[in-house]
C-alpha cells in the first residue's frame, strides 16, 4: 500500500524527470537501458493517423507490441541487418506539456507533446510531431512504463514514410 | 520529350532482359505512364465493406482525380469525381463518413447521395437552359468489382474488368475463400505512407522473393527466435519452402508459396500464442468441413503476393494485406495498405489476425520498414544511370518449365505487359 500511496503522490517534475531520462536513452540508442524502464506486461502502441484512438484488437496499427515484442524490436534494432535502422538514425527528442491526467491507485495516467527529429545521411529531417499517453507504474521505487502509446497528429504519415526507430 | 529506346530489352533467345533505369526517374517517362498506363488500366478504388449502408462514402485520390466512393441511395457502390460541376471545388472534403448529401461549400451547390444536382442558391439566375439533371456529379467511365474489390478505368473502351483480371481472378477467389459466407472486409485503420522511390519499384519489391534473406534476416530471425521451425532450403532453393513465380496475363502475376510463415488462416505458429491454438485448429477444421482437404490446404498453407497490374497488391502471408500506391513524382509513391479479414471472423481470431499483420507489414513492422530503406537507397542510385544505364532482370530465364519465386517470371510479366502499353499510343496523342 505504501508503493500505492508514493504513485499517487508523484509530482509532475518527478514524472517530467523520468520522461527526460527515458528521451535520453533513447536517442543515445541505449535500447537495453531503456527496457529497464518498461513492466513485464509493458505495451508499446503507435495508432494509426486516421484512428488515433482505436483498439489494436480490431483497427489496424502501426506497432501493436506487447513486451516479447517489444523486446524482440529491440533485438531487431541492434541487428545490422535491420537496414531501416543502420546506420542508426540520429533523433533529438522534445518533450513538453507534461501532465497528470489520472491518478489511478498504483497507477498514473501522463499526457505529454512530442517533437522527434529523425536525421539521416543525404535525407532532410523527418519530425515527428504527436503526444504520448502513458500508464506510469511505481514497482519499489522506481516508476515504469506499464504502457506507452505514441500518437502522430499528422493525417497520414506521409513523408515521415516510416516509424523504424522507438518513437 | 525523346527517351533513349528500347525501355525494356527482351531477347529469351540471347537469354537478355533488361529495363532502362532511366524509366525510375524521368518525369517525360512517368508522364507519359499517367496516360498510357493509368488511364487504361482497371485501378482499385476501395473495398465494398469500406461502404456499408446507403450515404456512407470515403474520399481518395485515384490516379489523381480526387474521388468519392459511396454507396448510393439505392445501395450500389458508386465512385463520383469529387469536383464541383459548378466550378471545381472538391465537394467533399471529409475523408469519411454517411451523408444524404454532399455541398460545395463554394458557392453552395448540393448533391444528393445518387450524385445528383438537387440544390442551386438562387438558380433564377441562370439561363432558362440551365437544367440542375446536366450537372450531376461526373462519374468515371467504367467502375466494376470482382468479389468486393471495386476498381475504375478511365478508359472508355476499355475490356470488362473480369476479363482484365485474367489469372488474377484465382488467387482473389483464394483469398475470398477464407470466410464461410464468401465475405471479407476491410479492417479500420489504414496505413497511408510515402516513399521516396519510383511506383514500379515497389511492384517489383512487392512480390521479388529474391530480396527475402538479404534484406529480411532480421525478420527472420525473430521468426527462429520465436520458436517458428524453418526447415533448410531444399537443393536450388534459397527459401526454406518450396514456391513458385507465376505470369497470369495482362501484366499481372504473383508468387505462390508453401508457407513457412505462419497464417491467421488455419496456420499456428508459437508467436501467435498457445491460447489461439485451438481457435486456428477449429479455422482449419471449417476450411477443410466447407472446401475438402485439398481446396482448404491450398487456402491456408500457401501464401501469395499478387499483383493486379499495375499497381495493386493483395497480399496472402502473415495476414492478407490491400497495398495500393500511386505515383506523385518520379521519385515518390504514396502508398495506402489495409488489412483485410473474414466478416465472421471472431474478435480473438480477429486481434490474431492483426497481430500477425504487424510482425512483417507496414511502416512499423518487422520487414516493410526494410523494403522502404532499400527502394530509397535504390532510388538514389540511380543518379548513375547514364553510365550504369540498365537494370538485369533474367533470373530463371535459363529454366524450362517451373520458375521459382525466388526467379523473376513475374516480374518480367510487369515489365513486358508496361513496355507494351507504353508503346501504344492513346487516342488525341
Amino acid at each position: 500500500m505504501a508503493s500505492k500511496a508514493k504513485a499517487a503522490a508523484a509530482t509532475r517534475q518527478q514524472v517530467e524527470d523520468f520522461l527526460y531520462e527515458e528521451a535520453a536513452l533513447l536517442d543515445a540508442w541505449r535500447l537495453d537501458d531503456w527496457l529497464e524502464l518498461l513492466t513485464d506486461d509493458a505495451v508499446y502502441n503507435v495508432p494509426s493517423n486516421d484512428r488515433p484512438d482505436g483498439d489494436s484488437r480490431d483497427t489496424l496499427f502501426i506497432i501493436a507490441d506487447d513486451i516479447r515484442r517489444i523486446r524482440a524490436r529491440v533485438t531487431r534494432l541492434k541487428d545490422k541487418s535491420a537496414h531501416a535502422e543502420y546506420p542508426p538514425s540520429r533523433t533529438r527528442r522534445m518533450i513538453s506539456n507534461v501532465r497528470i491526467v489520472e491518478r489511478n491507485g498504483a497507477a498514473l495516467n501522463v499526457e505529454a507533446s512530442f517533437i522527434v527529429h529523425r536525421f539521416r545521411r543525404n535525407e532532410g529531417i523527418r519530425a515527428y510531431v504527436g503526444h504520448y499517453r502513458y500508464e506510469l507504474r511505481l514497482e519499489g521505487k522506481q516508476l515504469k512504463i506499464a504502457r506507452r502509446e505514441a500518437v502522430i497528429d499528422s493525417m497520414e504519415l506521409g513523408s515521415l514514410a516510416s516509424v523504424s526507430f522507438i518513437l | 520529350m525523346m527517351h533513349d529506346r528500347p525501355l525494356v530489352v527482351n531477347e529469351p533467345e540471347a537469354m537478355r532482359f533488361q529495363v532502362r533505369r532511366s524509366t525510375l526517374m524521368d518525369p517525360g517517362i512517368l508522364e507519359l505512364e499517367r496516360r498510357r498506363i493509368f488511364d487504361v488500366c482497371w485501378i482499385y478504388v476501395g473495398h465494398e465493406s469500406e461502404v456499408r449502408a446507403p450515404g456512407d462514402f470515403k474520399t481518395r485520390i485515384v490516379c489523381d482525380r480526387p474521388v468519392i466512393f459511396c454507396r448510393d441511395g439505392g445501395n450500389r457502390v458508386r465512385v463520383f469525381l469529387n469536383t464541383c460541376r459548378h466550378r471545381g471545388s472538391i465537394v467533399c472534403r471529409e475523408p469519411e463518413g454517411n451523408a444524404k448529401s454532399h455541398t460545395c461549400f463554394y458557392h453552395g451547390w448540393s448533391y444528393n447521395r445518387d450524385g445528383e444536382l438537387d440544390g442551386v442558391p438562387g438558380q433564377d439566375a441562370f439561363p432558362p437552359s440551365f437544367r440542375k439533371s446536366d450537372f450531376s456529379l461526373k462519374e468515371p467511365p467504367h467502375v466494376a468489382s470482382y468479389r468486393g474489390f471495386v476498381f475504375l478505368n478511365f478508359d472508355p473502351g476499355a475490356m470488362p474488368l473480369e476479363q482484365y483480371l485474367a489469372g488474377a481472378k484465382e488467387y482473389i477467389d483464394l483469398i475470398v475463400d477464407q470466410s464461410p459466407s464468401g465475405q471479407m472486409e476491410v479492417i479500420q485503420g489504414v496505413q497511408d505512407y510515402d516513399i521516396r522511390a519510383n511506383w514500379k519499384l515497389l511492384t517489383e519489391n512487392s512480390f521479388d522473393d529474391y530480396h527475402l534473406l538479404s534484406v529480411h534476416g532480421s525478420w527472420l530471425t525473430y521468426l527462429r527466435n520465436s520458436g517458428v521451425e524453418m526447415k533448410r532450403p531444399e537443393r536450388g532453393h534459397l527459401l526454406p519452402g518450396h514456391g513458385v513465380g507465376k505470369v497470369l496475363g495482362n501484366g499481372h502475376g504473383c508468387t505462390d508459396n508453401v508457407n513457412f510463415r505462419g497464417r491467421p488462416v488455419a496456420r499456428w505458429i508459437p508467436i501467435y500464442g498457445e491460447a489461439a491454438r485451438p481457435e486456428i485448429e477449429r479455422i482449419r477444421a471449417e476450411l477443410v468441413a466447407r472446401l475438402g482437404e485439398e481446396r482448404a490446404s491450398r487456402v491456408a498453407d500457401t501464401n501469395r503476393n499478387l499483383l493486379v497490374f499495375p499497381n495493386l497488391f493483395l497480399n496472402d502471408g502473415s495476414s492478407v494485406t490491400i497495398r495500393t500506391y500511386y505515383p506523385l513524382a518520379p521519385d515518390r509513391m504514396r502508398v495506402l495498405a489495409w488489412a483485410l479479414g473474414p466478416k465472421e471472423e471472431s474478435p480473438t481470431a480477429r486481434a490474431v489476425r492483426l497481430d500477425s499483420f504487424l510482425t512483417f507489414y507496414g511502416p512499423g513492422g518487422f520487414a516493410t520498414p526494410d523494403d522502404i530503406e532499400v527502394l530509397e537507397s535504390l532510388q538514389s542510385g540511380l543518379g548513375t544511370h547514364r553510365e550504369v544505364p540498365w537494370m538485369e532482370v533474367t533470373r530463371g530465364m535459363a529454366k524450362e518449365g517451373e520458375q521459382l519465386n525466388t526467379d523473376e517470371p513475374h516480374l518480367r510479366g510487369f515489365w513486358i505487359q508496361w513496355d507494351k502499353l507504353m508503346r501504344t499510343p492513346r487516342n488525341g496523342e
